[in-house]
Formats: C-alpha cells, sequence, structure tokens
C-alpha cells in the first residue's frame, strides 16, 4: 500500500475574506477564490482538465456544475463532495488521489459555503436522513463538543472555572492570531474575562468558545510534483492523507470515554504513516486545527499526539500553541476567528500551511516552517468523519 | 373465584403551582404535568407503576380513561400498551368523553374479568384539563393518573358490588375545539347534579347489597371541589375524619378521570385485610362500588404509588413558567432555527419497539447491551445474533451532558445526555422533569415516557431520563 507522501504538488491557492457577505453569492466567492488560485499558479482556467467541489449545506442546486457554471469550466468534470466539516479536504484528497493516480496532471479544488443566507442562528440541524422518526434529540454542534467538555473536566477533575479558563485562553490565542489576518471573519483581540462573561450557548460552553458561521471560498490547484516544477520553484508538496470515519462509538458504547476522539487518533496516525511522522510534537512546525469550539482544539492538541494525555492544559498554559511558542497552533485565527464556511474550511487551512511553508503569512508567519498540518474534524461525537493532512517544503 | 384488584399504581407529577410559584394567588398547591407530558405519558407512568413486579405478559386488556385525549380519532390506550411494553393479541379501549370515565372503565374490566373474557385488565385513568387562566376551576384542577389491575388471581380487594346511574345534565362540559372546562351557574349545577346523583348511585349500592355507612372502614369518592366533598361526606351519612379519604385537593388537585381511582390507590396503601371501602365516580350519572381488601394485600409488592409521588415534588418557581408550558403565552423561541419537520409515519411505525417499547438488543457472542437496535454489534461485529432488551426499566447513570440554552424547547435550557444503563449499553437522550443544579455527572437515572412534539399533527412520543424520583 503506498502512501501519499511526495506523489502531489500544490501550485495555487485562493482564498476570500471569510464572514458575512450580504452582497455576494456562492458564485462571487468561488470566482474570487479560484481567480487568485489562477493567478497564483500561473496557469490558464482551460487547463484545468478535472475538478472537485466541496459544499456541506446545499441551497438549490449543489452538484458539480455549481463549480462548472461559477467558472465556465466547459464539459470537464466535476464531482460534489460532501462530508461534513472534513468536505473541503477531503474534495482535495479525492483530488489528490486522482492526480497521484496519473489520470490527470492539473486538477482543480474548490470548497465553499454560503451559509448567512440561511436566515437561522448557527447551522441548520440536520438530522440523519434515514433516521426518519424524528426521535433522536437535537444536538446542534455546540452541544455535541459540550458534552466532551463537560466529560474531560470530569474526567481530569477540573474545576468549571479551571476548564473554562484553560479553554478561555485558546479564544484568546485565536483571536489574537486572527487580529493579526486580514482575511478573518473577527478581527479583534479579547480578553480571558470577556470570554468568561459571555452568554452561555451550551453549557459549558459560552458564546466566545463557539466558532463563527460565515460565508466563504478557498481553492487549491494541484499537479504532479513533475509538472509542478514547471510552474513555480515554492510548490507545497502533500506528506500525508489520512480520513477516519466513526461508527456511532460514542453513542452505543458504554467504555468511550468523551475525554478524546478516536477518529482524530486514527486519521492522524495514517496521515503520520505516510509522511513518515514519529513524534508529531517534535517533527511537525506548525498545525491548523479544527477549533470549532474551544474544547474541540484542547481534546485535539492530545489526539494528534502534541500534548500527552490529560496535560494539555499544561502546554496551553505554557504558550506552547502559540505564534511564537513550540508549535504554532491556528496561527491564521482558526475556526474561532477566520470563520467557518463548512465546505471552504479545510481548503482555507491548507491555504495557510501553503503559505507559511512559502514564508508569505506576513506579520502571523512563524520561524520554522516545514512541515505544516491540518485538522478536520465533523459530524457528531462517535460519528465523527475527521480529515488530517500534513505538508511540506519541497526542500 | 372472586374478581377484584390485585395491583394499583399512581402517578403524579413533579411540578406544583403552589407557595412560592410567583404568580400564583391561589391558596392551593397542585400538581401540574411538565410540558412533555400529556394523559398519555402520564397513563404509561401510572402503568408502570402499577405493573412493578408484575409479568406484563400477563395483561389481557388495557383501558385508557380520559377525556384528555391528544387524538380524536386514533387510540390513546394503544399507544398506552405499546409502551407498556404489553402483548399485541389483547383487548384495547378508550373510554372518554365523561369525568366518569375512570369508574366506568373499572366497571367494564370488572365485567370482562367476570365474563370471563379477560384475565387481567389494566384500567389506566389520566386528566391533564387546561383550566382558563384565573377561573375558579384554576385553583382546583391538578393534573395526574392512576392504575388498577383487575383479575381473579392475587386479589388485593374484591369488588363485591357494584351500580350505576346514567344521568343527562349541563353542569360541566367541553365543547370540541374548546381548549376550557365551562359549567351552569354554581348552585344549578351541584344541587342537581353532583350533590343529587352521587348519592342516589350510593343508595342504590346500599340497597343492593344491604349496608350503611357504619359497614364502611373509607369511602373514596369524586368530588368537584374541598368544599363539595365535605358536604357530600355529611350527605352520604360518613364521618368526615375517620371515614372519608383525603381528597388531594390542597396536594395533587381534581385530577379528572383520574381523581376517584387515585384516591382509592392512596386508600389501598393504608389498608387492612378486611377494610370495606366505597368507591363512587361521578359524571353524566354515577358509579359507585363496594370493595372489600384481602390478606393478600400484604404480599404486594413497594411501588411509588400516591405517598411517594406526593413527596417528590418541586415548586414551580412562577406561573410564567407555566403559561410557557401550556402555550398561554406565545413566547418566543431562543433561537432561529429550522421549523422541526414531522416524523415519517413509516417510520415511527418501523421503529415503534425501540422507540415506544425502547428494546435495545443484546449481542448474543459477546453479550453487550445497545441501543437502538443495530445489525452487526458495535463490540464484536457479529451479525444479527442478537436476543431483545427492555431499556425503558432499567435504571442509568449520567455520563455526560450539555445545557443547550438555544435549543427548540419551552423550557431552556434543553439537557442533552449520554446515559450508560446498568446492565450495560449507552444512550443519548434529553433530560426531563430535572433542576439544572442539581445535575452531576454519574447521578442516578430512570427513562420516562414523554411527549418529544407535535408537529403535523402528529403526537411524537419517545422516551427521556429523568432524575430518579424521591
Amino acid at each position: 500500500m503506498g502512501g501519499i507522501k511526495d506523489r502531489v504538488a500544490i501550485i495555487g491557492m485562493g482564498c476570500t475574506k471569510f464572514g458575512e457577505h450580504w452582497d455576494k453569492s456562492a458564485e462571487d466567492l468561488m470566482v474570487e477564490a479560484a481567480y487568485e488560485a489562477y493567478e497564483d499558479a500561473g496557469i490558464d482556467p482551460k487547463d484545468i482538465q478535472a475538478a472537485w467541489l466541496g459544499l456541506q449545506y446545499s441551497f438549490g442546486s449543489a452538484r458539480g456544475t455549481m463549480l462548472a457554471h461559477a467558472l465556465k469550466l466547459n464539459y470537464i468534470p466535476v464531482t460534489r463532495v460532501e462530508n461534513a466539516c472534513c468536505t473541503g479536504t477531503d474534495a482535495f484528497r479525492n483530488a489528490c488521489f486522482a492526480v497521484a493516480a496519473g489520470v490527470y496532471d492539473l486538477v482543480l479544488v474548490m470548497g465553499v459555503e454560503k451559509l448567512k443566507d440561511s436566515g437561522l442562528s448557527g447551522l441548520p440541524v440536520s438530522y440523519a436522513p434515514f433516521w426518519g422518526s424524528r426521535v433522536e434529540p437535537p444536538v446542534p454542534a455546540p452541544v455535541q463538543f459540550a458534552l466532551a467538555a463537560t466529560r474531560y473536566f470530569h474526567h481530569y477533575g477540573l474545576s468549571f472555572e479551571e476548564g473554562k479558563k484553560t479553554l478561555a485562553k485558546i479564544a484568546v490565542k485565536n483571536h489574537h492570531n486572527g487580529s493579526l489576518n486580514p482575511r478573518a471573519h473577527f478581527q479583534r483581540e479579547i480578553t480571558i474575562e470577556q470570554v468568561l462573561n459571555a452568554p452561555m450557548i451550551a453549557w459549558p460552553l459560552g458564546l466566545f468558545d463557539c466558532c463563527g458561521v460565515s460565508d466563504g471560498a478557498a481553492a487549491a490547484i494541484i499537479a504532479r510534483p513533475e509538472i509542478a516544477k514547471s510552474t513555480r520553484s515554492d510548490y507545497v508538496l502533500v506528506k500525508g492523507l489520512g480520513l477516519s470515519c466513526g461508527a456511532r462509538q460514542a453513542l452505543l458504547n458504554d467504555d468511550y470515554d468523551m475525554v478524546h476522539f478516536e477518529e482524530t487518533v486514527t486519521a492522524a496516525n495514517s496521515a503520520y504513516q505516510d509522511a513518515g511522522i514519529k513524534n508529531p510534537r517534535e517533527e511537525i512546525d506548525l498545525a491548523v486545527v479544527h477549533d470549532c469550539f474551544t474544547i474541540t482544539e484542547l481534546l485535539i492538541y492530545e489526539d494528534l499526539g502534541f500534548s500527552p494525555r490529560g496535560r494539555a492544559k499544561e502546554d496551553v498554559d505554557a504558550g506552547f500553541f502559540t505564534l511564537e511558542g513550540g508549535l504554532p497552533v491556528n496561527t491564521d485565527g482558526g475556526l474561532k476567528c477566520f470563520g467557518h464556511p463548512i465546505g471552504a474550511s479545510g481548503l482555507r487551512m491548507i491555504y495557510e500551511i501553503y503559505k507559511q511553508l512559502q514564508g508569505k503569512a506576513g506579520p502571523r508567519q512563524v520561524k520554522k516552517a516545514d512541515l505544516g498540518l491540518t485538522h478536520n474534524l465533523g459530524g457528531h461525537p462517535g460519528h465523527f468523519t475527521c480529515a488530517v493532512a500534513i505538508f511540506g517544503r519541497k526542500d | 373465584m372472586m374478581a377484584g384488584i390485585t395491583s394499583y399504581g399512581a402517578y403524579i407529577p413533579l411540578f406544583r403551582l403552589g407557595e412560592g410559584t410567583a404568580g400564583w394567588n391561589a391558596r392551593i398547591e397542585k400538581a401540574v404535568a411538565s410540558y412533555d407530558e400529556d394523559s398519555i405519558t402520564m397513563a404509561v407512568a401510572a402503568g408502570i407503576d402499577c405493573l412493578n413486579g408484575m409479568e406484563r405478559q400477563m395483561v389481557d386488556g388495557l383501558y385508557l380513561a380520559t377525556t384528555t385525549v391528544p387524538y380524536l380519532e386514533k387510540q390513546g390506550a394503544a399507544i398506552v400498551a405499546e409502551a407498556l411494553d404489553l402483548r399485541e393479541d389483547i383487548f384495547t379501549a378508550d373510554f372518554a368523553n365523561s369525568l366518569r370515565a375512570g369508574t366506568q372503565a373499572l366497571r367494564a374490566a370488572l365485567d370482562s374479568v367476570k365474563a370471563g373474557s379477560a384475565k387481567q385488565v389494566l384500567v389506566v385513568a389520566a386528566d391533564m384539563r387546561l383550566p382558563q387562566p384565573r377561573s375558579e376551576f384554576e385553583a382546583v384542577f391538578g393534573d395526574g393518573a392512576a392504575a388498577i389491575i383487575v383479575g381473579r388471581e392475587n386479589v388485593i380487594a374484591e369488588i363485591e358490588e357494584s351500580y350505576s346511574l346514567s344521568h343527562e345534565i349541563l353542569d360541566l362540559w367541553r365543547a370540541a375545539g374548546d381548549p376550557f372546562v365551562r359549567s351552569a351557574e354554581d348552585r344549578f349545577a351541584s344541587e342537581e347534579g353532583y350533590l343529587k346523583i352521587l348519592p342516589l348511585a350510593v343508595k342504590g349500592l346500599f340497597e343492593k347489597c344491604k349496608l350503611t355507612p357504619r359497614d364502611f372502614t373509607k369511602a373514596v369518592f369524586y368530588a368537584p371541589d374541598a368544599r363539595r366533598h365535605r358536604e357530600m361526606a355529611r350527605r352520604l351519612g360518613f364521618d368526615l375524619q375517620t371515614q372519608v379519604q383525603e381528597p388531594l385537593f390542597n396536594k395533587a388537585g381534581n385530577t379528572g378521570t383520574a381523581f376517584s381511582l387515585l384516591m382509592l390507590a392512596a386508600a389501598l396503601e393504608e389498608a387492612k385485610p378486611g377494610d370495606r371501602i366505597l368507591l363512587a365516580g361521578y359524571g353524566d350519572g354515577a358509579d359507585a362500588f363496594v370493595l372489600r381488601v384481602t390478606e393478600e394485600i400484604k404480599n404486594l409488592g413497594s411501588r411509588r404509588g400516591v405517598r411517594g409521588h406526593l413527596k417528590s415534588k418541586k415548586i414551580l418557581p412562577d406561573y410564567l413558567t407555566y403559561a410557557r408550558w401550556r402555550a398561554l403565552i406565545d413566547a418566543a423561541p431562543p433561537a432561529r432555527r429550522p421549523p422541526l419537520d414531522p416524523p415519517s409515519p413509516a417510520a415511527v411505525y418501523r421503529e415503534r419497539k425501540q422507540n415506544v417499547r425502547l428494546y435495545g438488543v443484546k449481542c448474543k457472542h459477546c453479550g453487550y447491551q445497545q441501543y437502538p437496535p443495530q445489525r452487526v454489534c458495535t463490540k464484536c461485529r457479529t451479525r444479527d445474533q442478537f436476543a431483545p432488551v427492555r431499556f425503558s426499566d432499567q435504571k442509568a447513570t449520567l455520563f455526560t451532558y450539555s445545557l443547550d440554552y438555544l435549543g427548540p424547547t419551552p423550557d431552556p435550557p434543553l439537557v442533552i445526555c449520554f446515559i450508560d444503563f446498568e446492565g450495560g449499553g449507552r444512550m443519548q437522550c434529553i433530560m426531563t422533569d430535572r433542576t439544572i443544579e442539581e445535575i452531576k455527572v454519574g447521578m442516578p437515572l430512570e427513562m420516562s415516557f414523554r411527549k418529544l412534539h407535535t408537529v403535523g399533527g402528529i403526537h411524537n412520543y419517545y422516551w427521556k431520563c429523568m432524575p430518579t424520583r424521591g
């Protein structure tokens, strides 16, 4: 079984500002992201041989044709991918396989979401389509992760105050990083007191423990390394890809602990194996992870092997994950501040890693950026979809 | 063999309007069902209390008595029988439209058992009548349910005789489509209705079996309110202090069709072998019964009963909460969320065993219990080798929870839990009848049948967990 390492290169990327784009449609967002990527890659749109579209919530027509129409990708194959919060990364992953297989030379991956037209607070609460008796309780995203926060505090003996303060530090860090990023949805610094005093959304998670709901799009153009060489010198290589799907274990198995998510552990292991990573804490230079809620980021530190089990709090307290720390996480503000247009988020994360590895991240630039990781987690505890991707500089 | 009562059970909701409820001016305490309860769910709770320690497969009839059915066309008894996990080859019927439906169902059950068409009939009476705010009824109507099993074996109270009268009068009525009970002028309604007819029925019974008030240990009879109850005791010739069952007006309230059976359950809790009890129900006529308590009452297992349910209570903090629960005010939802879709009747039907009977499975290979039923075992991946397991009467503990302050509920926050069952298995469910400050990881829980929501004219029932009561 051959891994994906060094078989695919990113040669161009684009990403819109994320936020409440009352004056932009999904088409506008896709055109902006795609043309930035075209320009970055220095290619002619006509050279694109196939495309993948990541889109979670469909409003009307949501097929590959939606992307084809926006960009006038005339009569080439376009596949729509929907896989919860991993949608964007999974679209990217499938495109990588097509390129690595040698079927295409140059392909486009687009992730887009236009959430703010829905008129809803938060995300639409969706039921599994085959659970038609509607007896499953409504469990919106904040509740899903609050369930883990309650258990994590209990399991490790953190008082409510200690737990909340640890989580607050993660929100403060991500807001700081977001404040350095003109494309982030939120660009304001916040204080620990603001986080602690914010209204409760899903106890124990308050308003500032939750990420933004945003509109946005991000795009990547990928090619085999031999082709990448002819386009630019600083292309970025895919080093590892992992995807893991839960089978409702947290909901069925009374030994599922809810202080870690096995989907992250297994997806990361698979990507680490591809990339040949043995000690992620030491080897990975920076990570952009799925901080849909502050507690999620705390668990991710442990599940990705950045912090020992039960000890992520110590690393948070020590500032290990800040821009200046040993392993900066969510350098671009994360979902918390950059915002979370579901289908676009995975590609937005890759965009940040791509820019950091190229040394083009401006005031957010981390000192050493040779190996970066992205991570998405979508769905519901026990049946998450988790995607982990690892990227490296070409030399 | 004699026919009579073989078991009894009660259900009184946890919440009360009373002293300490802001905006509640009546000087009484009464039980109010939560927003997710109705006559069906309360009937199920009383039925479970009554069936405690009994073999549910032995029940071969279920009569549901209520004036507050959720469906005008669709049987309530069938839903209750399903939730109680009774057999399917049983006779079920609704007794409705009269406050006397409780004693009518009892009479019908007695006749069925005597005729031999059924061996054990479960009679469940439940009511949740909505009084018009600030009406005279608001200080009286309470919510609750009672259950009685009528049979021939292990009879704890033989029903020696019965007598009924039918009487047409407009004293109380609730027209189709009207949410509230209406009544005739007070003096007329009492004098020509209740105070006249119930004594006539009791007199008829006494003549039939040659008994007088002196022959009775306890008199259990319906009354519209506390004053009429005292007046009736006097008119029937019972000593109020020693011979009359306490009517619960300042505890549960007038629970409609359940009222006389609930008082009977309370009387049986204190009864001794040899006691003779008068039971009388009123509404469009009257039913009267003579019961004789047997030695068998000593062998009846423990249950929560009236006493247990009365002891475990929470006073609602304010009338506004009650008004929201009953949709007396149109409160805005806490967040903008998409409207609920109605359930698919096909899916509700297909999943009735797992949703209404709350059955999961136990893997025959590895022994692990799981809910809902799976095709492939979550632990050992063995395919289709499962035994059915009922979870509705299993104890559980709270594994983790969250309080959803934006969730769609008339009583925010919505408490979403993962619970672990005593015998293994986990379920994600809503916690009801909870006090937020008392919720703790590891707390003991029990399951309770509740109405999740009503969408598109469909009442969707399911189980929630709740802190173990009292």
